[in-house]
């Protein structure tokens, strides 16, 4: 067990390096001709796009709990990430160094920001909840709309472009990494109780509240980390950026990838910033299509379109080991 | 029992009212180690509201409790639940989407001691404590029977395993009193009899107390040590179940005036 637990593991970063090499192999080999740059930043997009819609389905999936505001922790992460590494460029940090220190700095800022949040916000349930983290994205829009640091109302411009798509990559793999152990640990187990029956969870010795805001803030951390990579990838962010839509946006591919699957979150999150670039022609009716696909999954598919399955080598591996020796016997 | 000990529960004239409504009113109960006390009363009277005093679910506004002498009105469920009352529900609360052995797990919390960096890094720690609690959890399942149903979907066991899983998940809390709210409601008697084993079972095995709601008059009869009666919030008889069932005004309670039928219960 524990032994094929270690050849899964071993296996899923062989397949994590194999895909980044091949990324990479492409792009240095000019198969996309011009729009190498193009394409390189489409995945980029998509990387921090993973981490958002990823730590938004710790929320909506993992405890179920409805958070339109996942914008607010994103823009947190942006902004102060921005600043911090306004601040710090040029003071003898390395390109990486100065990176890591300010995607940390965002996602730590949006995480304390999930925790204040969340002590008073998580008292309520369902459509409450929704109502008053919308509420707090929109605050936050405001604040950044109208404090001088970020810019004002105006464009923040000139953040360092410190996101290369092998950065954004790894960052994302080790969220993701993280988001994962987390729902597979007594952290993943108790969320999910609280989920499924608040009241019998407190009934089991559980601290609902605790949990529930450690899990949020958890889950702004890493939005946190999203929004420093998107705002050291635009190099130029404006608050309203992160409006409503944004979170629905991101809402939506959580829902659409599956409520309760990582695996669903991050091909989710890769098709759907993937698709509406490679159909830019039709970008008026984005949001239009996000809608009847929304209404399409939700009829046919209510749990998304991986419902909570998760891709497991584990499973994989111990499935084709027990076929050759079931086939062992069967010979 | 003997009365030199600090009884598991002492309720001293406990109460809670609803605006003008005394749900429950003077409440006193002392429950001794192993002991198994039986709650009864018609619909109503009160019952699952004791239950909710006690496990911190309401607030009392009179009175106060005491777990082996310690005083626990106030506490927060969780909090009491570590101090060590654990209960079921009348209505079955399970973890339904989880597997039946993550619902035993779920409820085992304390016994793991890694945080969140270990569970990230996975070190030995982490697979250590979570080895231990997954074999405690197939042995309390074992104990209500549910051996080799572990990986199966909650809300996909028959309704008696159902409950029975979720004395499983109390048991899990290494509690000391177990408040069972209707265990063998929507039983059949074969399912109602092997419940009646397991409750024998863990009362000797891991030496709890249990307080038990029960509208089957005959299940309470065969196995509670003492009974206490309550009627509209109030207690009206306590003792054996001898005395309980000979009392007039539980007869009253039950039946109304006329008392013939009562040799029959």
């Amino acid at each position: 067990m524990t032994k094929q637990r270690k050849i899964a593991y071993l296996l899923n970063a062989v397949g994590v390096v194999v895909i980044f090499a091949l990324l990479m192999a492409l792009f240095a080999a000019g198969v996309f001709g011009t729009s190498t740059t193009y394409i390189q930043g489409i995945c980029t997009t998509a990387c921090y796009t993973v981490i958002m819609v990823a730590s938004l389905n710790l929320v909506v999936g993992f405890m179920g709990e409805f958070s339109l505001g996942h914008a607010g922790f994103v823009s947190v992460g942006a902004y102060v990430s921005a600043i911090v590494s306004g601040a710090l460029a040029g003071k003898g940090l390395s390109d990486l160094g100065l990176f890591l220190v300010a995607i940390l700095a965002g996602g730590l800022a949006a995480g304390i920001m999930g925790v204040l949040v969340g002590i008073p916000a998580l008292r309520l349930r369902g459509d409450y909840l929704a109502i008053v983290t919308m509420a707090f994205a929109e605050i936050i829009r405001v604040c950044f709309c109208n404090f001088s640091i970020t810019g004002g109302g105006k464009t923040l411009s000139g953040i360092l472009k410190l996101s290369t798509f092998p950065r954004a990559f790894w960052v994302m793999v080790v969220c993701v990494t993280f988001m994962y152990m987390f729902v597979r640990s007594k952290f993943g187990r108790t969320v999910q109780a609280i989920r499924e029956d608040y009241i019998a969870a407190s009934a089991a010795g559980i601290n609902v509240t605790f949990y529930k805001v450690l899990t949020f803030a958890v889950s702004s951390f890493f939005a946190g980390i999203g929004g420093a990579i998107y705002a050291h990838y635009m190099t130029a962010m404006i608050p309203t950026n992160f409006n409503f839509n944004y979170s629905a946006e991101l809402l939506s591919e959580v829902i659409i990838g599956g409520t309760g699957s990582l695996t669903g979150s991050i091909i989710g999150a890769v098709f759907l910033s993937a698709l509406p670039e490679a159909m830019r022609q039709f970008a008026t009716y984005r949001m239009l299509c996000y809608s009847v696909v929304l209404v399409l999954v939700m009829l046919f598919r209510p749990g998304g379109i991986f419902g909570r399955w998760e891709f497991s080598l584990t499973r994989v591996l111990g499935r084709l080991t027990h076929r050759r020796e079931t086939a062992k016997k069967g010979a | 029992m003997a009365a030199t000990k600090t009884p598991v529960l002492r309720c001293q004239h406990l109460g809670i009212q609803f605006g003008g409504l005394k749900a429950v009113d003077d409440f006193n109960l002392e429950i001794g180690e192993s002991e198994l006390v039986g709650l009864i009363g018609p619909n109503g009277a009160g019952k699952t509201t004791v239950f909710n005093l006690i496990t911190g679910v309401y607030k009392p506004t009179e009175g106060s409790f005491y777990l082996n002498g310690v005083q626990m009105n106030g506490k927060k469920t969780h909090k009491i639940v570590h101090a060590g009352i654990a209960r079921t529900f009348q209505n079955i609360r399970l973890f339904k989407k989880m597997t039946v052995i993550d619902n035993v797990k779920a409820a085992m919390l304390r016994e793991l001691h890694y945080g969140m960096p270990q569970a990230i890094l996975r070190t030995p720690k982490f697979w250590r404590e979570e080895q231990a609690i997954t074999e405690r959890a197939k042995q309390l399942l074992a104990v209500v029977h549910l051996q080799g149903k572990e990986n199966l979907e909650a809300d996909n066991l028959p309704y008696g395993e159902q409950r029975r899983l979720e004395i499983a998940r109390a048991l899990a809390t290494d509690m000391k009193l177990l408040l069972l709210d209707e265990p063998a409601a929507g039983m059949n008697p074969t399912e109602t009899e092997e419940l009646l084993e397991i409750i024998d079972y863990i009362r000797d095995e891991f030496k709890i107390s249990v307080l038990l709601i029960e509208h089957d008059m005959s299940l309470v009869m065969k196995i509670c040590e003492r009974i206490q009666v309550l009627d509209f919030g109030t207690t009206i008889a306590a003792g054996t179940p001898e005395e309980v069932a000979n009392s007039p005004k539980v007869i009253e309670a039950y039946l109304g005036k006329d008392n013939e039928v009562v040799e029959g219960i």
